[in-house]
This record gives C-alpha cells, structure tokens and sequence, in this order.
C-alpha cells in the first residue's frame, strides 16, 4: 500500500507553483539550482500522488455495485474528489498526457468507443449518422475500429461499475478538439436484454462528463411511491456508453491492445451488420469469394 | 451486551473477540426522563433497558441505583429484498426516537434504511381469572357444569412486557433513511434520507408529506446530499438539515410546503491554508443536533465538533478538535474508508458540555465553559464495574506520560460512533462495537 501524503497537499502546491516563477543566478542562469531539481521532483511525486488517489478513488467508485445498495453520501464524496483531481489535472495539462498516452498504444480512445457502442447498439437507434461523425474523427479508416466484444459483454453486465470511470473520458473529449457530437455517445442503448440499466437515467443528459450520474441512476428504485418519472419511461430508459470507455482505457493501461483490426471478423456477430464497419462484410464476402474460387479450382 | 462473568477455570477470552456481525450496535437513545434506554443493532433487534429504583428503607425517597437492567428485546425489522432492483435491505436499525409518554404505554420509532415502525412498549402484570366460561387453560366449559355465577377479578402476574407493532410507515423512501425527528407538536415526525425529508403525522401510514427535496433533475449533476435533520425542541415549524458539503439549512414550514429554500443557511467558509483534495470529504456533517434551549446547534464532522449559534449565520461559535493528528493521515483514513464515519454529538442536559466519539474506544467530552476537552476511554479491560474512569491521552509531541497512545497504534477498527446522554442527569450511554458501556458521574449526579 502507498503511503499517500495528500493529506499534506498544501505543502506541495507551493512547489509546484514556486517552479513556474522566475529565478535570478548570480552566474549567469544556465545551471539549473538545486531547488528547482527538488522542487520538480516534489511536483513529480505529487503527481504521482495525485494520480494514486484518483485511481484509487476510481477503484472505490467501481467497488460500489455489491449485494446491498450502496452508500449514496460515500459515492457522492468520492465522485466529487474524482472531479477535483480531473479539474486540476486539466488545469495542469497533464489530462493530455493522459489522452495522449492512450493514443500512443496505437488506438484513439474514441476509435474504440464507437466500436463498442456499435457492438452494444440495439435494433432501434437513430445514431447511425452520428456514428459516421465520430468514425471521421482524425480521419479514421474503418478498418481500424477495433470493436472488443468481450469489453462490451463486460460492460453490459457491469454498467454500473464502469459508469464512473467515463466522467475522465468524458472531459477528455471537450479537451481533445473531438467534433463528436456528444449525442452519439448518449443516444447508444444497449436494449432492452439488459436488466440492470433498467433503472439508470432516463434522460439522456447532453453535456460532459454524464457517466458519474449513472452511479446515482442506479440508486433510482421504481416503487409505489408516486413520482414524476413513469415507470414505463425508466424501462426505456437510455444508457450512456460512454463509459464503457474508461474501462477500454484502463485495460488498455495496462497491457497493449489484445485484438488487432482484424480481429473484430471473429467476434462481430452476424446481427450486427452495422454499415459503419465496412471492412467486416467486405472481407467476409472476400472470404467466401476465395472460397468458391478455390472450390472451382480444385473442381469440388 | 452488557458484562458476562467469567468462568475462572476456562479461558473465554477468544470467544470475547468474535464479534457477531448481527451484535453491534447501530443506535442507542435515552427516553424523556431518562428512565428507559433503548439500542438497536445491525440486526435488527431492538433492545430495552430500564433504569432500577430501589426504595430505601425508611427514607420517602426513593433512591436510583443507576443500574440499566434488561426490561424488553424485540426484533424490529428484517432483512429484506428489493426485487426491482435485485439489492437486500438491511435489517440495521438506523436511528431510534422515543414519543413523549402520554400514558402508561412507551412509543418508539425505530428505521432501517427504508421503513419506519411505531412500537407500542406496555407492561402486563396482571390477568384475569375467574371466568364463567372458559377454564384456567382457557378451554370452553361445559355449560352443564356451571352451577354459579361469578365476577372475574384481576390477579397480580409477574411482569411482562409486550412490544406490539402501531405502525408501519413504508414505501416513504427511494434512499437511505438517515434520520428521524419526532416533533414538538407530539403529532408529527419527519423522516430524511439522502436526498429528501418526508413528513409523517404519527396516525397516517399511507401518506407523507415532502418537505425538502434536493434530488437534481439530472442525476449526474449530483454533488450534495444530506446527512442529518432534526426538529427544533420547541418551534414545531422549524427544522435542520446537514449537508455532505458541511452547510447547515435551517427551514420554516410556514413559508412554503416545500422547503427547498431554506430560511437560514450556516456554512463556514475553507480554509485556505488546510485546503486538500480530502477537505470536502472531512467538512461533510455526520450529527446535527439542537441544544436543549434551542438556541444553538451542534454538528460533527470528521475532525471537529461545532457548536453554532442560531442568529449567526457566518461561522461557528465555538470549534473543539477531536482527533487533530489525524489531519495527516487522511491519505490512509480514505484508503481503508475510515474517513467516511460518521460519528455522532450529543449534547449533555444542560448544554453546557458536549460529547462526540473517536477511535481506539476513546471517547471526548468537551467543556463549554473552559473550553478544554478530556479524553475517555469505552474499553472492557481498562473498566471494571464501578470503577473510576481516567483520561486517556494520544501523544502528538512533546512529553510523553505514561499510558500516552501513539498516533500510529490506534485501532481504527473500535471506533465509537453513536451515544447518549440522559435528558436530566449525567448519565452516559457509549456504544462500542457489540458492547454498551453506561458511565455515571458520581461526584456530580445531578446537573446544577
């Protein structure tokens, strides 16, 4: 267990503001003093730091969903310590390093977003030319949507605990110049197969980080008890996937990406002919060209 | 609960630290007149003690012995199960509140998380015999063989009390039920759980009135919940609530039937010198409670106790430290969830002394009028029945006395949430774990 020592936060602060001011050398400037050395040493740990309790806090937020209902007052403290260090790390700049470090192992978060939301679509949804937005982001090939059913099984059945986490991807993407129309993220549904949404928010919320909501949308309960929300509309009630991407994020943390752009043939179902991945039918019907061909060769 | 005597031949400490789960106490609250003391555990039970009068001799007075003895045990909720959404409900007994005694019965009010139940407490300790019809075993008599008729009178019995379900107040809640606060009116009580606080008139189940809500219309704009409310002792309008942010609001009923705005909002401003990401988590307010004159509140929070005058809005009255050296180690204390207790306040009979929890069994009291705080101690191996409690100290610097705890030798696993002072004496309740520890001052029984 680290020995955090953000409970002495203030002391760090003052270094790491005391780095940024300007510092006059009687030699001349070129040596770097040592308490400047020191001083970013400090705001490294403090980083450090800062990053261990978010992740930490980001750990307690998923630890939430458990046999009895959680504590509504503790995952309101967490999430809101959760938004602070976001806050401040967007201040700092160092959420970019963060994005950053995602699009360095070789995917862009928002690549594997779209593709597990279309993976998770339902029949109905009217998002599909939003899709498109968010597949032209950077001028994307298709092929390298890389879509990982296993995340979105995952995600299916551990929305909940995979809710929080996108409030970090969620202002990641106002930072990142993303054209994504934010709907497209919150329009995706997973059906109605999935029992545990069922009670999540049913209003679709249109601005940033959403997903911390969706802890407290489980808390909702349809009960006797009268209401504004029918009961009907919380059945239908939309579930926002981006937070599945957090989830994509962390295993991405820590291991590089275990399915390349082919891969998505063998775990795309059949159903999900969604036009936005071309590549899939296209090689599919390649495939069984060959096939025939070969069939004609061989004179089978 | 309570002591057990230990067999000198075999060596029961080791069942003495298993503690059932089901054991530890949830709540503990005294009645009006301090004669009866009521706790509630995680499982649900609700158990009762009644204070001992011994007549003395040939003196008219008669003369309390201060021994707490067993009266009633019932078991108030059961666990239960939200279909819809596939989650339990504990059977844990939130908070107990006492009706005020109008008649030879006792009225309780006992929550979980999600229902509130009236308990009419009544003692029997007479019956009946004598009937025409019936037997002693209470079987049909054969009319043939009644040759007379006569009155049946009423016979002594030994005491026994029954405890009978009034009232069933359900179905009240989305959230977490947190506090219950019976009114001045003796009609009404409110109920508030973490995002709204409902209205109960005592005789009415199937409705409850909603007098605060602080739900937002999107759910991920969430950042506040509450904490804790209560009815003022005298006005029968006005109430208080806590806020996880630390803020107090306090509510008219007669400026609106729902009482979003409040009338009065008591927030100390940060800190700036202390500021840390855990600063909102330590402002967030576990107790609040009205002083008996009503003129003043009393909050909790993670490292504080705050006494806070009506009219002044700004700040704090008075600020008493509970454990200060634990600032530093709230990286730790939010890694094993420790910062999230919530420990409770109470006020002693006078106002003029206030005592709150800690950890490591210790417990603080803190004199209002010297503003110095003494730490005490809840532990079975330190207390012998009627012993005289010392002090205890946790060294922070400086010289170390003996029997000094070390900061970093806490057990952070006793930690003394909920207690009670008696309405009239000075009379203490402690809650510790599955064990309640009763202290009574002897030097000053009574409160001047």
């Amino acid at each position: 267990m680290t020995k955090c020592l953000l409970g002495c936060h203030p002391c760090f602060r003052l270094n790491m503001f005391s780095k940024g001011t300007k510092r006059k050398f009687s030699d001349g400037g070129e040596e770097i003093s040592e308490e400047t050395l020191v001083g970013a040493r400090m705001a490294s740990s403090y980083s450090l730091q800062r990053q261990s309790l978010l992740d930490m806090s980001l750990i307690k937020l998923q630890l939430c969903h458990m046999l009895v209902e959680p504590n509504l007052c503790r995952s309101v403290l967490i999430a809101n310590t959760v938004r602070q260090i976001q806050e401040e790390m967007t201040h700092d700049g160092s959420w970019q390093v963060v994005t950053e470090a995602f699009c360095s192992a070789g995917q862009s978060p928002s690549e594997r977003l779209v593709a597990t939301e279309v993976l998770c679509r339902s029949r109905e949804q009217d998002a599909e030319p939003k899709l498109f937005s968010v597949i032209s982001y950077e001028g994307c090939r298709e092929e390298e949507v890389v879509a990982d059913e296993t995340l979105c099984s995952v995600s299916v059945s551990d929305a909940v605990s995979n809710v929080c986490l996108a409030g970090s991807i969620g202002q990641c993407w106002e930072k990142s110049d993303v054209e994504t129309d934010d709907e497209a993220l919150e329009d995706s549904r997973l059906g109605s197969g999935e029992d545990e949404e069922i009670d999540t928010e049913d209003e679709p919320s249109r601005e940033g980080p959403k997903t911390i909501g969706q802890v407290f949308g489980t808390f909702e309960i349809k009960n006797s008890s009268p209401g504004p929300d029918s009961a009907l509309e919380e059945l239908f009630s939309d579930v926002d996937t981006s937070y599945y991407d957090l989830d994509t994020m962390l295993t991405g943390m820590q291991s590089a990406p275990k399915m390349g752009p082919y891969d998505l043939l063998d775990s795309l179902a059949p159903s999900h002919g969604s036009s936005s991945i071309v590549s899939a039918p296209n090689c599919r019907s390649d495939l069984n060209e060959l096939d025939h061909i070969m069939e004609i060769i061989v004179g089978s | 609960m309570g002591e057990d005597g230990e067999s000198p031949k075999i060596n029961h400490s080791f069942l003495r630290d298993y503690v059932t789960e089901a054991d530890v106490i949830s709540t503990v609250e005294f009645n009006q007149t301090g004669d009866l003391l009521a706790t509630g555990d995680k499982g649900g039970r609700v158990v009762i003690f009644q204070r001992e009068t011994e007549p003395k001799g040939e003196s008219e007075e008669l003369c309390e012995s201060g021994e707490y003895n067993v009266y009633s045990t019932f078991q108030s909720h059961e666990p239960d199960f939200d279909y819809l959404k596939s989650l339990e409900i504990e059977e844990k007994i939130n908070k107990i509140r006492w009706l005020p005694q109008q008649n030879a019965a006792h009225f309780l009010l006992s929550t979980n998380d999600k229902t509130i139940k009236l308990w009419k407490v009544s003692e029997r300790d007479k019956r009946p015999e004598g009937y025409n019809l019936k037997d002693e075993e209470g079987r049909i008599k054969d009319i043939s063989t009644v040759t007379s008729l006569r009155v049946p009178v009423l016979k002594p019995t030994d005491l026994m009390v029954e405890v009978r379900p009034r009232r069933i107040f359900a179905n009240g809640h989305t959230y977490h039920v947190n506090s219950i606060s019976v009114n001045s009116d003796g009609e009404t009580y409110l109920s508030a759980d973490d995002l709204r606080i409902n209205m109960w008139h005592l005789d009415i189940t199937d409705r409850s009135f909603n007098i605060v809500d602080i739900k937002p219309a999107n759910m991920e704009d969430l950042t506040e919940v509450i904490t804790a409310a209560e009815f003022h002792p005298h006005h029968c309008h006005m109430f208080v609530y806590s806020s996880s942010k630390g803020t107090l609001r306090l509510c008219d009923m007669r400026e609106s039937a729902l009482c979003d705005k409040h009338s009065k909002i008591f927030e100390e401003p940060e800190d700036p010198g202390n500021r840390s990401f855990f600063s909102e988590i330590i402002s967030s307010v576990s107790d609040v409670k009205f002083s008996h004159s009503g003129r003043y509140l009393l909050t909790r929070d993670y490292l504080t106790v705050k006494v806070w005058d009506l009219n002044m809005e700004k700040g704090p009255v008075e600020t008493y430290q509970v454990h200060e050296y634990l600032r530093s180690k709230l990286c730790s204390l939010y890694e094993n969830d420790c910062i999230f207790d919530k420990f409770e306040c109470v006020w002693n009979s006078t106002d003029s002394v206030i005592m709150t929890g800690a950890y490591n069994s210790f417990f603080r009291m803190f004199d209002r009028e010297t503003g110095r705080g003494v730490t005490l101690e809840a532990w079975r191996e330190s207390s012998k029945p009627r012993a005289v409690l010392r002090t205890r100290r946790v060294y922070t610097g400086g010289r170390r006395r003996r029997g000094d705890v070390g900061v970093d030798s806490l057990d952070f696993s006793k930690k003394i949430l909920h207690m009670a002072w008696h309405p009239a004496e000075n009379i203490i309740a402690i809650a510790a774990t599955n064990n309640l520890y009763i202290f009574q001052d002897r030097v000053n029984p009574e409160n001047q």
